[in-house]
């Protein structure tokens, strides 16, 4: 009786399920936990409750949406390193017979969990965090087309990564790799809550990705100052298009994939199965339609970063914007045409493989010709090494490899040799690191003046990038080798001695690249606690072309007081040539947004349906479930959702504007 | 080095709108929910996806010439096709500002909405019974899954249907209310655009087989 009750109110979670009898999981949740304390301590103690509740937490600011994206992923990303330095440190020592330190139940937890927060909670944060502070300034526009759901979507990003974190103490995570294949995903091999959590943080965080899109497509669509064609948007803006466009048309798929993966492990349909006629295929096939797409969603604002880099530090228009608009568009359908080289040794025969491995190859041809419209554009440029340009370079030379590597693989005889090995390990690395993250890192550079009035600290800058560069190369170069050599991936134990080096030599980058992420850290804390700031009064520190830098740093809540007219691509470039005068008086009353509490809260509501699916507490399940659906509902009889500015505010800010410009001249 | 820079002398181009042009409100929530209905047919595109690869895995079970009644189905696809006509009646009487009418249409619509939503538990009842339920075969959880998909959209836009009456009935047809409705009627006219490939694919292609 009481034990029926306990499990009706607590499902399957029992204390057997605390990860207590792994001493690591442990003494992280020792060291978690104090930070944890100490972090909520402070902001009692500093009393910072109120403040971020009222001005970040239920803020509708596309900025403030934005740093918030950008601040979870940074978090994350610390998360998500860890672990990779976990498994450096396994695969370095476990030769000559020594199993290492890790068992294989965690260790198999720790690649899965490595990869899902790395794409979901790292990159994608981070992309969506620039998408949402950039687009709007770009673009001449107040917000974004749909405030409130923008602010929702953040807190269902960070919802999923509440789950994913939650696996860490509570339970297990996934122990099969980060798409989660069947049948090895399946109830019958995986019984435990692991998958579950897998699962529900990516749906969690899927709903809030999607929308994100909707949002930010609308925005683009609809939301452009007057005069800015189409031809005339900024790359950066075109690329967050595209990059949209790709995460509507494909998340929905993985939306739906998960789902039935859910209602194979939850109800025994017959999916996924091998028998009663389901089709563990049609899992790889369907995630993969996905995952392609999902890689140029990570790359494509990165190029439109790098785009905006190279001709600010060049000092001159783009080369070739026309050509850059269609390689982008180009890659943005190819995309949709080379899933299946994810898995050309799974028996599609040898036409099909041609197809995918032919597509594969042409979408060379375009991310090459940006390649070279960035080279053109440094081409008798006035280039200026700030840290956004070197952080270009860097990446050109790092992405112009790893894309080589990729042309290889994509060759199906060769990837027949080269599949699942360390090679592919080294290739994805090399474009997402050499890729995205150094453009993330060259847009935080790049940015962070705008967003905070100040420059990031250069000598720390430059040496992050150093140690980047130097750990990237010492981590990935020794993996190529091991993958020429046919070292498969994600094994915890090696019997030839001989390739120890080659690990030790990959765990010594790892650590490198650890000093590159301390000193980006530093580099914050320096500049933000620094008392010799550079601070930035006009709004345009870098001489730079586009919209944002037209407005002050950081932008006032309305962006723009009178909304700029675009007679040119480079809108900002065009109206200092032209010598545009800023309007100082005449000011308006402005129509914003009113924040709201109820995304925080539909996300709260949707961290608790996901923890009570995974541990089967049905009651709760549905409690919360219909929750969400009522506080939805009670959210639309709100009709009081925008305010005006009065004039008075914002001539006031106007005018302190006006006077630093003047000073500053 | 800019093309335009060459503008004619004294003709200086505007830079900044001094006068503020008018954005209509909502100005881009039907682009918005249409691009999010997009969205939601590629989840039916890859359950129709599934259907089309694992339709014919019956696992030596029921088959569709064995469960299906089409006499049924055409009179819930009957009704849900009804029902996108009396939503159009609806948004005619919106336009003319009659409240009464619009909420009048938008009962019928719901009803006819209850009819099909009805018919479909009835023969998902009727099936489970026959024991064809979801986890005999891939088919079945294929079919399941799908015809469920469309049902449970149908039920949540019965949901949003029943909260407008009430927000309609509060507020009278504001511009906030009418973009709401403009929506559910995307919304609920894809959900039929949906359903007749249901039908085609599921049920009368089904019987084929």
């Amino acid at each position: 009786m009481t034990n029926e009750f306990w499990s009706f109110i607590f499902g399957r979670l029992t204390w057997d399920v605390l990860p207590l009898h792994e001493p690591i999981v442990v003494i992280t949740f020792v060291v978690v936990a104090i930070g944890g304390l100490a972090v909520l301590g402070a902001l009692t103690y500093f009393k910072l409750w109120g403040y971020l509740w009222k001005e970040w937490f239920t803020s509708v600011d596309h900025k403030k949406v934005g740093i918030m994206y950008m601040v979870l992923g940074i978090v994350m990303l610390l998360r998500g390193f860890a672990d990779a330095l976990m498994m450096r440190l396994q695969q370095a020592i476990a030769f000559n017979g020594s199993e290492g330190y890790l068992n294989a139940h965690h260790y198999d937890q720790l690649f899965s969990v490595h990869g899902v927060i790395m794409i979901f909670f790292v990159a994608m944060p981070l992309i969506t965090g620039f998408m949402n502070y950039v687009v709007p300034l770009q673009i001449g526009a107040r917000d974004v087309s749909f405030p409130f759901l923008n602010n929702f979507s953040f807190w269902m990003t960070a919802g999923g990564a509440v789950l994913v974190m939650m696996s860490l103490f509570v339970g297990e995570f996934a122990q099969t790799g980060w798409l989660a294949f069947p049948p090895l995903s399946g109830i019958e091999h995986s019984p435990a809550s692991g998958v579950d959590y897998y699962i529900w943080a990516l749906q969690v965080a899927g709903v809030g990705t999607t929308l994100s899109g909707v949002n930010l497509i609308a925005t683009i669509i609809k939301m452009r100052a007057p005069g800015m064609s189409l031809m005339k948007m900024p790359v950066f803006t075109w690329t967050s298009l595209c990059t949209n466009v790709l995460i509507v048309a494909s998340f929905p798929i993985l939306t739906a994939v998960l789902t039935l993966l859910a209602l194979d492990r939850y109800v025994g349909t017959n999916f996924f199965t091998s028998d009663f006629g389901g089709s563990p295929m049609m899992y790889i096939n369907l995630i993969w339609i996905w995952g392609h797409p999902e890689v140029y969603i990570l790359i494509l604002p990165c190029f439109g970063i790098f785009s905006e880099v190279a001709s600010t530090f060049s000092s001159k228009r783009l080369f070739g914007y026309t050509s850059m608009v269609y390689a982008t568009v180009v890659i943005t359908v190819l995309s949709y045409l080379v899933w299946l080289h994810h898995f050309f040794t799974m028996g599609s025969g040898a036409s099909v493989n041609s197809f995918f491995g032919i597509t594969t190859m042409i979408i060379s041809i375009p991310t090459g010709a940006k390649i070279f419209n960035w080279l053109f554009t440094m081409y008798k440029g006035q280039i200026r090494f700030e840290l956004p340009m070197m952080w270009l370079i860097a990446f050109m030379l790092t992405f112009t490899i790893g894309g080589m590597t990729g042309v290889l693989l994509a060759v199906p005889p060769a990837d027949f040799v080269l599949h699942n090995s360390l090679f592919l390990v080294a290739h994805f690395h090399n474009v997402i690191i050499g890729g995205v993250l150094f453009g993330i890192f060259a847009g935080i550079n790049y940015w962070w003046p705008k967003a905070f009035g100040y420059k990031l600290n250069e000598f720390w800058g430059k040496i992050s990038f150093w140690l980047w560069n130097v750990g990237f190369w010492l981590a990935f170069g020794p993996l190529y080798v091991l993958g020429l050599m046919g070292v498969t991936r994600r094994l915890r134990t090696f019997d030839d001695p001989s390739l120890q080096i080659w690990f030790i030599i990959a765990g010594i980058g790892a650590l490198v690249i650890a000093g590159g992420i301390g000193a980006m850290l530093i580099q914050f804390a320096v500049s933000i606690l620094g008392k010799n700031k550079e601070w930035d009064t006009t709004g345009d520190p870098w001489n730079g072309r586009t919209l944002e830098w037209a407005t002050s740093s950081p932008p006032p809540q309305y962006n723009f007081a009178f909304t700029p007219v675009i007679h040119d691509n480079d809108a900002w470039a065009d109206m200092k040539n032209r010598h545009a005068q800023r309007p100082t008086k005449g000011f308006m009353e402005i129509h914003m947004p009113r924040n709201t509490a109820t995304g925080i809260v539909l996300a709260g509501l949707s961290v608790v349906l996901g923890f009570a699916l995974i541990w089967y507490m049905w009651w709760l399940a549905i409690l919360s479930f219909v929750a969400l659906i009522g506080a939805a509902i009670i959210h639309t009889f709100n009709y009081d959702r925008d305010y005006y500015i009065p004039v008075e505010a914002v001539a006031e800010v106007e005018d302190t504007r006006t006077r630093l410009l003047s000073g500053a001249r | 080095m800019s093309s335009n820079a060459t503008t004619a002398e004294g003709d200086a181009p505007q830079f900044y709108e001094l006068v503020p042009h008018h954005h209509a409100p909502h100005g881009s929530t039907q682009i918005g929910f249409w691009i999010y209905l997009m969205s939601d047919c590629l989840i039916f595109a890859s359950l129709f996806a599934i259907y089309g690869v694992l339709g014919g895995n019956f696992a030596a079970g029921p088959s569709p010439v064995h469960l299906f009644n089409l006499q049924l189905v055409a009179v819930s696809t009957g009704a849900l096709l009804l029902s996108s006509i009396t939503y159009g009646f609806a948004m005619l009487d919106m336009d003319e500002g009659k409240k009464t009418g619009t909420l009048v249409w938008l009962v019928i619509t719901g009803l006819l909405g209850a009819v099909f939503l009805g018919l479909t538990l009835y023969e998902f009842y009727h099936m489970i019974h026959e024991g064809a339920v979801p986890q005999r075969s891939a088919f079945l959880s294929a079919f399941f899954v799908l015809v469920g998909t469309h049902a449970l959209h149908v039920t949540f836009g019965i949901l949003w249907l029943v909260t407008l009456l009430v927000q309609i009935g509060a507020k009278g047809l504001i511009p906030a209310n009418k973009i709401r409705v403009q929506c559910l009627s995307m919304f609920w006219h894809f959900l039929d655009v949906i359903w007749i490939g249901v039908f085609t694919v599921v049920y009368l292609m089904g019987m084929l087989r």
